[in-house]
């Protein structure tokens, strides 16, 4: 069968074609039938969402290239897309009860969280710059409304703004820095700029440096993270999870393509910006935290510093980093999914309650949601036998054969230090006396919390699946 | 020889018996009971189990038995379990005195049972896993595991200073061990596995062996603890809830020794020679300054505490000997101050039962109403203090001989602490037991319950036995214990050689 356009081939991109094409006959099916299709809208977005990983799942195996080098699906790729296309399905699925209210019966939240997910796809499998930069605006531009969905909300709508403004900046600087890249190499492919940065020079360095920079604004790593605590306040709830968690992925996962694939002969000099960001984003997410009272704000500092972790894997620039850097965003994935539904459920008389101190005594109030909570603090925290051990393994292990120890001693210390804020918000719900009661649990939230929750649990039993996905789809990048 | 995994059976019955007591739902009186008599009866089995270890186990074989494996993690990190003679008295210590704990938690833990008796069941499987990994990220796991826990247990169960206690002993111990985490990392990198048995045989370069040796002392020597990063333990001690400190005591300290025992010295040979001089210092001062401090104390709990901490440095200075006295006498100082501390933090538990108080003062004369008790308290008191004749003695006295031979001045000054030992425990056993019983609160307490007899008196037979008999847990760690010492010798003395012929 020969499927193409022009010569190129569109095998490839069927998923990301039928996404597209569903997301624009969802819009149709809103826009013409009005805001009481949000809950159809929704549901059939979701399962839009599982026919896409499905799809990928049944593209043929190995090292697919379309569009002259710009568009890559390998096992990379398609590991990743499938945790970004799980991310935006359980955040529409947990967006249930938001979009239920009629003052927010927007059936958009679902389009946008559609097409910042078709974004994403084509991030994660951006062979060259401009589709690089194509795919993280269209993620990007989808989000800045997202977070403002809460319309009449000040803190939202300040979020969305906020995110705007800073997000615009970091788009300008990266821009920049291609465009350097590509005066200093002439071509915007990964593939050509590998071959032709071979010693560093001036120009390409700058490039970098700026490339760099827009990315740890888009993965909100220390020094481009001021954004993240007030967006993540700022932002519904549903939206906070959404922003936790696929966006993160496709960031990431371009972050490693790129320095990866693209600058593979200058390792040593993205390798020393990465070692400060790691130590920056690690050390900052572990003390900043620590004052806060917010639960989104606290898990916003938290990302801060699970990001700097993923990143000492990426630092390594090995396989074995990559494979760290892949099994750790899997499993924050689902540590975080899990705390957002706990915040989520956290309400009282109807009224969502963030306070840390509204969790107290919640063990006594309602067992299971306060032990699945407990359980995703102290993976957060990487405590064993829970999954987030695991994950903070693989990257310690890459850094560790990287001789990278300064790095790692500074990394294991400051999972410590973070510690301190799981340790006590564990304590607010085991050892404090109990501050009300809160209501019961929607059913959506229930299934996902029990997935998360028992994946976290469990991992350690039987984590080969993961660790070997993950390792084959490392491999595809060297 | 066997058809099904007693080890992994003895590890995860525990924690099968955490699930039933969860699904035995309820928060009446019922549900309490169920709850008591379900963990009970799921330690007592557990224990029952981990006696046919013993029995079978074939104590002239140096090396391990009852291995299992299976796949697990990666290439070299597998499933890996299996026991020898220094690892086997410590599974059984562990799963003898669960069911102590879960009787003497029967009345004075009334709130959230089910909770309490669950953790308490993951603990038991979480320990046992420690002693019978043989992967170093399998014993990583357990390891560290057995952290949430006992925080939840000093959290939610424990004293007034409760919040204070549970953090500074999650913080603490795992600062330290997240090194020993990397020094893991390291060893895996160089000899291409985690396998315990393994890396015993593989070569480890001299620096790494400097690097990982430093790095497996920051986390056993929290865990032990040594001095100066003992500050911790009394805390933790005098906010748990008895069973909690006995748990403490009794087990989780060892897990420090355990670990010098299965790593430091196999593994990392060259450099547990070099450091055994600032082992030996810190042993010493570990044992007087501690001993010195514990005179000092108010509190009943803090005193056993430090009185802990000196005890351990009889251990450290045994292993680091690196003699088959010094070894041996450290295994079993470890086993008999697991029986020993346990029995006396039951003890105070007892009267603090009664009164509600562990201030040494609101005691005094209380031979005159509870002479049961008074006995009992003495048999392990002049145990503490290291009277011939108690299982007390014969550890302290392997590790001062064992020392004896390697540094004169350290068994010196260490057997120094036997003395100030016997002053601060006799002060103790004099202000609370004897005197005139003048403090009206007191006139009215009881004397040992049936239940309470019955966590006692077993282990004041087992002190007596092991005292005046110690050849069953001698015999059984000798094999491996030997083999041990004769690979740390003929390590240390390869290099003393090669460096004499340069």
């Amino acid at each position: 069968m020969s499927f193409e356009t022009a010569g190129y081939q569109l095998a490839p991109v069927v998923p990301e074609l039928v996404l597209a094409v569903g997301s624009m006959a969802l819009l149709m099916l809103g826009a013409y039938r009005g805001q009481g299709t949000t809950k159809a809208v929704t549901t059939l977005a979701v399962l839009l969402l599982v026919a896409t990983g499905v799809l990928e799942l049944w593209l043929p195996a190995g090292k697919l290239v379309t569009f002259g080098g710009s568009f890559i699906v390998d096992d990379f790729a398609r590991f990743l897309k499938v945790l970004a296309l799980i991310g935006s399905g359980v955040t529409l699925v947990i967006s249930t009860e938001f979009l239920a209210d009629p003052s927010r019966r927007i059936f958009e939240y679902a389009i946008l969280v559609l097409l910042s997910t078709l974004g994403m796809m084509v991030l994660i499998s951006a062979g060259d710059l401009i589709s690089l930069y194509l795919g993280l605006e269209l993620m990007s531009l989808a989000l800045y409304v997202v977070a403002a969905s809460n319309r009449d909300n000040a803190k939202s709508t300040e979020a969305g703004l906020k995110y705007f403004v800073l997000g615009a900046l970091s788009s300008g600087m990266l821009l920049y820095g291609s465009s350097l890249i590509y005066g200093f190499t002439g071509t915007i492919s990964f593939a050509g700029i590998a071959a032709s940065a071979k010693t560093a020079n001036v120009g390409l360095v700058f490039g970098l440096v700026f490339l760099l920079a827009g990315l740890c604004f888009k993965v909100s790593a220390v020094p481009f993270h001021m954004w993240t605590p007030d967006v993540y306040e700022g932002a519904p709830t549903p939206v906070t999870a959404f922003f936790a968690s696929a966006p993160k992925v496709a960031a990431l996962a371009v972050f490693t393509r790129a320095t990866l694939t693209a600058f593979p002969g200058i390792l040593g000099e993205w390798q020393q910006i990465l070692v400060f960001v790691a130590i920056a984003s690690m050390l900052l997410g572990a003390f900043a935290g620590i004052g806060q009272t917010n639960i989104k704000r606290l898990m916003g500092y938290s990302s801060i510093g699970h990001m700097g972790f993923a990143l000492l894997g990426l630092a390594a620039g090995t396989p074995e980093g990559a494979q760290g850097v892949l099994v750790y965003i899997a499993i924050y994935v689902a540590m975080t999914l899990g705390a957002f539904v706990v915040i989520l459920a956290m309400k009282r008389n109807g009224v969502s309650v963030e306070n840390i101190s509204d969790f107290a005594g919640l063990s006594r109030t309602n067992p299971l949601l306060a032990f699945f909570f407990m359980m995703l603090l102290f993976s957060l925290a990487g405590a064993p036998p829970l999954a987030g051990f695991f994950a903070k393994w693989y990257v310690f292990v890459a850094a560790v054969k990287a001789n990278m120890f300064t790095l790692a001693v500074i990394g294991v210390l400051s999972s410590v230090v973070g510690a301190y804020y799981y340790l006590a918000i564990v304590k607010t719900m085991y050892f404090d006396e109990p501050a009300g009661r809160v209501d019961p649990v929607r059913v959506e939230l229930r299934t996902v919390l029990a997935i998360t929750g028992l994946f976290n649990i469990f991992f350690f039993a039987y984590p080969a699946p993961l660790v070997s996905m993950a390792s084959a789809a490392a491999k595809s990048l060297f | 020889m066997t058809t099904w995994p007693i080890l992994s059976v003895t590890t995860f019955l525990p924690l099968v018996g955490a699930l039933i007591v969860y699904l035995s739902r309820g928060d009446d009186e019922a549900a309490k009971g169920n709850a008591r008599w379900i963990a009970l009866w799921t330690t007592l089995i557990t224990f029952a189990v981990s006696l046919l270890l013993v029995w079978r186990f074939d104590p002239s074989v140096a090396d391990f038995q009852f291995v299992e494996r299976t796949n697990w993690l990666a290439a070299g990190i597998a499933y890996h379990m299996g026991v020898d003679g220094i690892s086997l008295p410590f599974v059984i210590l562990t799963t003898a005195l669960m069911p102590f704990c879960i009787i003497a938690s029967w009345k004075s833990v009334q709130q959230r049972v089910r909770e309490y008796m669950m953790a308490f069941l993951i603990l038991e499987t979480l320990m046992v896993g420690t002693f019978a990994a043989l992967d170093l990220v399998l014993f990583y796991l357990f390891f560290e595991g057995g952290l949430i826990p006992m925080f939840l247990i000093i959290g939610v169960w424990g004293g007034p200073r409760r919040v204070y206690a549970s953090f500074k002993f999650f913080l603490y111990t795992l600062l330290g061990s997240v090194l020993m985490l990397l020094a893991i990392m390291a060893l895996y990198w160089n000899g291409g596995t985690t396998d315990i048995p393994t890396l015993m045989h593989t070569a480890v370069p001299r620096s790494l062996q400097t690097w990982a040796w430093l790095a497996f002392l920051a986390s056993f020597a929290v865990k032990m603890p040594m001095w100066p990063v003992h500050t911790w333990l009394p805390d933790a001690h005098v906010e748990a809830p008895t069973a909690g400190s006995v748990i403490l005591a009794a087990i989780l300290l060892k897990m420090g020794g355990y670990g010098f025992l299965r790593f430091s010295l196999p593994m990392f040979p060259l450099a547990s020679h070099d450091f055994a001089p600032l082992i030996f210092t810190l042993s010493t001062i570990a044992i007087i300054y501690t001993s010195l401090v514990a005179l000092m104390q108010e509190d009943m709990k803090k005193l056993i505490a430090y009185s802990s901490v000196a005890h351990m440095g009889f251990v450290t200075m045994g292993i680091f000997a690196g003699t088959m006295q010094g070894v041996a006498g450290g295994v079993f100082q470890m086993i008999s101050h697991g029986i020993v501390s346990g029995a006396l933090f039951l003890c105070v538990g007892i009267v603090y039962d009664r009164m509600h108080t562990r201030e040494i003062a609101a005691y005094g004369g209380l031979v005159n109403r509870m002479p049961l008790y008074a006995l009992v308290f003495m048999v392990f008191t002049m145990a503490n203090v290291g009277l011939p004749g108690t299982s007390g003695f014969i550890g302290e006295f392997m590790t001062l001989l064992g020392t004896f031979k390697v540094s004169i001045p350290t068994a010196f000054f260490a057997t120094t602490g036997v003395i100030l030992s016997a002053a601060y425990a006799l002060w103790l056993y004099r202000k609370i037991v004897f005197g005139a019983l003048v403090k009206p609160s007191l006139m009215s307490i009881k004397d040992l319950t049936f239940r309470e007899s019955l966590t006692l008196f077993p282990l004041v037979a087992l002190t007596i036995l092991f005292g005046v008999y110690p050849k069953p847990v001698l015999d059984m760690s000798a094999a491996s214990v030997q083999q041990l010492v004769n690979n740390y010798n003929t390590a240390v003395t390869a290099v003393k050689a090669a460096a004499l012929l340069q």
